[in-house]
């Protein structure tokens, strides 16, 4: 028995993951940069 | 190696270099993705699924060369006791495990419709599925090291044994039977068309340059943690001093 899937769907669900993981990872990185050098310039002028 | 020991001097390149990396990263894989999405032909055996691997090939190579970027940073740190390495290694641990998951995803996705199975457990699979536990063991032990004020010789250690997955990856599918294809790409050449050959590179370029500008910001926001917890410690203690001398002063 032979089963049809559609590949195309397959290709777009690794995208998604590949994409918004990558995306995340970027933007979580960068915010917690921001807030961590905020933090100590805080600390610093206090 | 010691010239960039100063946190001072890492931190006036890194100012600049991290949205660099990240800007060049961003639009380097979005270029490369979507000429693998729209420009790339089906492959001839794997159809369209071809496309899966410009987000596939270089995410597992990132998460193999994190490992790597641990175990070199742990010897340094062991070896020469460099100040970076241990926030280095701390700061490569995340993103290898970003990618790492996104290798592991992405090749269950291919592995349906091209093997018809999501998951074996093969050589290959299965030592990439290590590599990921092994990268939740060090973010969890590098994390309450540094929380608990404690040396991050003991993360070092495990970062340097953990090492010992990485050639097994790397030659799981020559050593054992596997669903997984032998290495495409070699010291002696490349088995792959260059209709896929070179987005695939650029892709790698691409990610390769979110890697870094990743590592670069987690290596300053670990910095800017440890500053400012030492700006407090210092503050504290100074404001103990200050009260003792009052006390003393009203006895006497």
């Amino acid at each position: 028995m032979t089963e049809s899937l559609d590949q195309m769907l397959f290709v777009y669900a690794s995208y998604g993951v590949g994409v918004v993981g990558t995306l995340a990872m970027v933007v979580q990185s960068w915010f917690a940069m921001k807030a961590a050098e905020a933090r100590r310039d805080r600390a610093k002028g206090q | 190696m010691h010239i960039y020991a100063n946190p001072a001097r890492f931190l006036k390149i890194a100012k600049w270099l991290t949205p660099l990396l990240l800007v060049s990263g961003l639009v380097v894989t979005g270029a490369a993705l979507l000429w693998g999405f729209t420009q790339v032909p089906p492959d001839r055996l794997m159809g369209d699924t071809v496309r899966i691997l410009f987000v596939h090939v270089p995410t597992a190579w990132l998460g193999m060369g994190g490992w790597t970027a641990i175990a070199i940073a742990s010897l340094v740190e062991l070896v020469w006791r460099h100040p970076l390495a241990a926030i280095a290694a701390r700061a490569v641990a995340v993103p290898g495990a970003v990618f790492t998951a996104i290798c592991l995803a992405t090749g269950s996705i291919w592995g349906r419709p091209t093997w018809g199975t999501w998951w074996v457990w093969d050589g290959r699979l299965t030592s990439m599925l290590v590599l990921l536990f092994l990268y939740f063991g060090y973010i969890a032990l590098s994390s309450s090291l540094a929380r608990e004020g404690q040396s991050s010789r003991i993360a070092a250690i495990f970062g340097l044994v953990g090492a010992i997955n990485v050639p097994i990856i790397n030659r799981s599918v020559v050593w054992w039977n596997s669903l997984h294809q032998p290495p495409s790409i070699t010291t002696g050449g490349s088995a792959i068309d260059p209709v896929f050959l070179w987005p695939l590179l650029i892709a790698t370029i691409g990610f390769s340059l979110l890697f870094g500008g990743v590592i670069l910001a987690r290596m300053r926001m670990i910095l800017a943690d440890i500053q400012a917890e030492a700006r407090l410690r210092r503050r504290a203690q100074k404001a103990d001093m200050e009260s003792d001398m009052q006390a003393e002063g009203a006895v006497s």
